[in-house]
């Protein structure tokens, strides 16, 4: 009888120790994957704009060729508030992702013919583009580079399946298509918490502005 | 199980108490740092791509 009361206490107290630790990963989750990055994000962002400080309007707009893990330049979406900013990082493994949002290897960069592609967390992580789904047609999604702004106006916005990699095609889906337009892709999971689709955001360029000519006014200007 | 970890503790009660809470600060970190980011890897929250390869 004992032994058997023995187990069960055992037995309880491990079921007790495991909804602890389901309590503590949800913690993890929820909380700290984003506190890790929104300081992961912010550092990029500090380091980039101090490289860019005083650099030569002439000078190189990216350090090329881009290095995995490396941000080069910062994406910010004013409809997903004033000081909403996130370094893009090159490439879209999860430790790339961990520190902003990634680009595509291999899609065009910022302002080039082509689509430059992006990639970002939707939930946990940070997650930069929780919010992606307020962005309306018009709305304006600002890249800024070593010695540029680049306004892009959203055109597009549609559900995919995850597989479908012809939305970051220099022409989006359109294979075998010569690219004319200056095109930027956003994508992140869909729905939020299941991530069985892909969202898809398509902007095209409509502005470029130098730096050391302010910043472009849908940014607030200065 | 925890009665005899606390009864193999050794020293003072408040002595106990103060191992208990550091073992306690070890396992929650190991969890933090190896664990659980491995255990996210399994959930979708994270896939955010478009991939041809399986899984995003």
């Amino acid at each position: 009888m004992s032994a058997v009361r023995r187990a069960v206490g055992v037995v309880g107290e491990l079921l007790i120790t495991a909804g602890v630790v389901v309590m503590l990963f949800v913690v993890y989750q929820l909380v700290w994957t984003n506190v890790q990055a929104d300081l992961a994000a912010q550092e990029k962002v500090d380091e980039l704009e101090q490289t860019w400080e005083g650099a030569e309007p002439t000078g190189p707009e990216f350090d090329l060729p881009l290095e995995n893990g490396e941000p080069f330049a910062i994406l910010r979406i004013p409809r997903l508030g004033e000081n909403y900013q996130v370094p893009i990082v090159e490439g879209v493994t999860l430790e790339d992702l961990a520190e902003g949002v990634g680009h595509y290897p291999e899609t065009a960069l910022p302002g080039e013919v082509g689509n430059f592609a992006v990639a970002g967390h939707r939930a946990t992580n940070g997650e930069p583009f929780a919010y992606l789904d307020r962005l309306q047609k018009g709305d304006a999604v600002v890249v800024e580079t070593g010695t540029k702004w680049y306004t892009y106006r959203v055109t597009d916005e549609y559900i995919v399946q995850p597989t479908q990699v012809e939305v970051i095609l220099p022409v989006p889906n359109k294979p075998d298509v010569e690219p004319s337009k200056r095109l930027l892709t956003l994508t992140t999971c869909n729905p939020r918490w299941a991530s069985y689709e892909r969202l898809i955001f398509h902007a095209t360029l409509t502005d470029v502005l130098p730096k050391g000519e302010g910043r472009p006014a849908v940014l607030g200007g200065t | 199980m925890y009665a005899a970890i606390w009864r193999h503790l050794p020293g003072p009660a408040w002595v106990r108490v103060l191992l208990l809470l550091l073992m306690f600060a070890a396992i929650v970190a190991a969890l933090f740092v190896w664990v659980f980011p491995w255990a996210e890897t399994w959930l979708p929250f994270t896939d955010v791509t478009v991939d041809d390869t399986a899984s995003g």
